[in-house]
């Protein structure tokens, strides 16, 4: 574990950034200096100072403080997305591959429909039709990013099933879903686990565009996203109000993305130089 | 020759009736989402919390063809869908398909416009970056990719605005104009939304373009023509170029679909009144009819262009033809 970081400042830096995120999300309530939802009509859309560090927003909320509150449903969104797409995909992913062969071809030919269309749109025609809230989001986001693991998945089991291994357990009478998960399963963890830093990340994007529209998290609830899309609105008044969800939301994504490259070359050797 | 054409033929033959097979399946998931997601959309649509009277209920059922039995409804909208009739607004009771045909082109405009100004910005910048390869120059362009690919194209566009609509105020910050209107007004408005969305295909290019060009320019035939005297322009945009174009158009057409979801964002950012714009407020104010015509015209919009880029490929390498057919 420790070769992801050494000789890597970017890796390094990503991996303090991502630090950074995760006790904000944890602890951001106790960290953040004022009460998120806390309307102060005598300090709209102040600049930085000294009482409010990074400003105010169109109700003289806290910035600071909104943003720290934001990163918890980001979060939960993104890790809860990614577990559903994760689990579905995979299964999905294993039956293309290993089960009857009309069932694999099904699946795999829907997959490859659903995986040619942008997931915004997808996630939009759903969002329109369920009640909005967290929960379905995290469904939303997670169902549009099952083909992508079902890809992997499928693609990976392909690999192993052709193996010795994998044979001689068939050969000694193993019924499948023993073969899946002895022999299979751990053998295809590794593009799974870089597959699932890389959703995470797009997940988070999903959810900040969707909120940025004005789709997503419901406010006055935080979320970055919902912040970009009403500083829009502001940019003359305020315009580093537009600023800091930027550079919160740009940072985390590309930490995770960074974290997720190198993880793909240190878990897969032949991609290492 | 004779094996070619009715290779050819197959070939267009097999995609477009793909293509088809694709467009049917996605209306049928437009049309049964409606029946796929939890609770009655009537009563998301009036707002359960106001408590709607049986009588309203029954009406906006009448009204949305919710009273039909589900195969008949299919069908009706299938055929009404191919005759791009996709019923009326539940907000206005303004048909749909007008709100579409109005919209459409400026998101086309949108779209074409970025791909331009991608090529324009990314080959040029790609090939700089091959021919710089390991100095300053290379690292500077290739980290900006890779910032322009990670980065939202919501907070390039806010970027963008602030420093060149704010800031320097050269453009203006959103809006739309009538090109019969005011044709340069019309373009000045375009060129931010068309950059931001531009942006983020322009890295991928480069990308595609450097690498694609570094494997190029290392071939025997490269040697050959310098070897033989040809000028230095001539072996890069002539002969190195031309080989390399095929993985550069292959990114743009594997990039589409990206762009496509740009939109919706970008046209939010800059109030660009296009499709994604009609999509967006359908899905806030739950006008189905108008989430189900813009979902579905966009999705077609996306399988058409997928089918143009392919049957692309196979004009510019006949290989990718014959291998198939």
């Amino acid at each position: 574990m420790a070769g992801l970081f050494h000789g890597h400042p970017t890796v390094m830096a990503s991996a303090i950034i991502l630090l950074l995120v995760l006790v904000a999300a944890l602890f951001g309530p106790l960290l953040a200096p004022y009460d998120p939802y806390q309307i102060n009509h005598l300090a709209v859309n102040q600049a930085g100072s000294a009482a409010h560090v990074l400003g105010t927003d169109e109700f003289g909320r806290d910035i600071l403080s909104r943003l720290l509150y934001g990163i918890r449903p980001t979060v939960t969104v993104a890790v809860g997305a990614t577990v559903i797409a994760a689990v579905l995909g995979t299964i999905l992913g294993i039956i293309g591959a290993y089960g009857y062969g009309w069932a694999g071809a099904l699946i795999m030919r829907g997959i490859d429909v659903l995986l040619a269309f942008p997931p915004i749109l997808l996630a939009l025609l759903a969002v329109g039709f369920w009640p909005s809230g967290i929960f379905t989001l995290m469904v939303v986001i997670g169902i549009v990013y099952v083909p992508h693991f079902g890809r992997v998945a499928h693609s990976a089991t392909l690999q192993v099933i052709r193996q010795e291994f994998v044979q001689a357990e068939q050969a000694i009478g193993s019924r499948p879903l023993r073969v899946v998960f002895t022999a299979i399963l751990p053998n295809i963890l590794s593009p799974l686990v870089v597959q699932a830093t890389l959703t995470v990340a797009a997940a988070i994007l999903l959810e900040s565009g969707l909120s940025f529209l004005g789709l997503g998290i419901v406010p006055p609830e935080p979320s970055w996203g919902q912040m970009i899309g009403t500083a829009r609105g502001y940019l003359n008044l305020n315009p580093m109000y537009v600023v800091w969800p930027s550079l919160c939301l740009a940072l985390t994504v590309l930490a995770i993305n960074v974290i997720g490259d190198s993880l793909r070359d240190l878990l897969d050797p032949r991609l290492r130089q | 020759m004779k094996e070619l054409l009715v290779g050819s033929a197959f070939f267009v033959g097999h995609k477009l009736l793909t293509a088809l097979a694709q467009l049917f399946v996605v209306a049928t998931l437009v049309f049964s989402i409606m029946y796929l997601m939890p609770g009655d959309p009537v009563l998301l649509l009036l707002g359960a919390e106001s408590n709607p009277t049986p009588a309203a209920i029954a009406a906006m059922r009448a009204k949305l063809g919710l009273d039909q039995p589900v195969l008949m409804q299919y069908f009706a909208w299938l055929g009404n869908a191919l005759h791009f009739d996709f019923g009326l607004s539940v907000l206005n009771s303004y048909p749909v398909a007008n709100a579409i045909a109005a919209n459409f082109p400026r998101t086309l405009e949108l779209g074409v416009a970025a791909i331009i100004i991608a090529s324009l910005i990314g080959v040029p910048l790609g090939i700089a970056a091959a021919l710089h390869r390991g100095k300053a120059l290379d690292t500077i362009l290739t980290s900006l990719a890779t910032v322009g690919i990670s980065v939202p194209v919501y907070i390039l566009g806010a970027m963008f605005i602030i420093v060149f609509s704010l800031q320097l105020g050269w453009l203006p910050s959103s809006g739309y104009m009538d090109i019969a209107r005011n044709m340069p007004e019309h373009f000045r408005r375009l060129t931010l939304p068309a950059v931001t969305l531009g942006f983020g295909l322009a890295a991928s290019i480069a990308r595609m373009t450097r690498s694609s060009m570094l494997e190029i320019l290392n071939r025997d035939f490269i040697r050959a023509l310098r070897a033989k005297g040809a000028s230095e322009s001539r072996v890069i945009w002539r002969h190195a170029l031309r080989n390399a174009s095929i993985p550069i158009v292959t990114i743009i057409g594997l990039q589409l679909g990206n762009l496509m979801g740009g939109t919706v964002l970008v046209e939010a950012m800059f109030n660009w009144p296009g499709l994604s714009t009609l999509l967006v407020e359908a899905v806030a104010k739950r006008d189905y009819p108008m989430v189900q015509g813009t979902v579905l015209t966009i999705a077609a919009l996306f399988i058409f262009i997928n089918l143009g880029v392919e049957l692309l490929y196979s004009l510019l390498d006949p290989r990718i033809r014959q291998r198939r057919a």
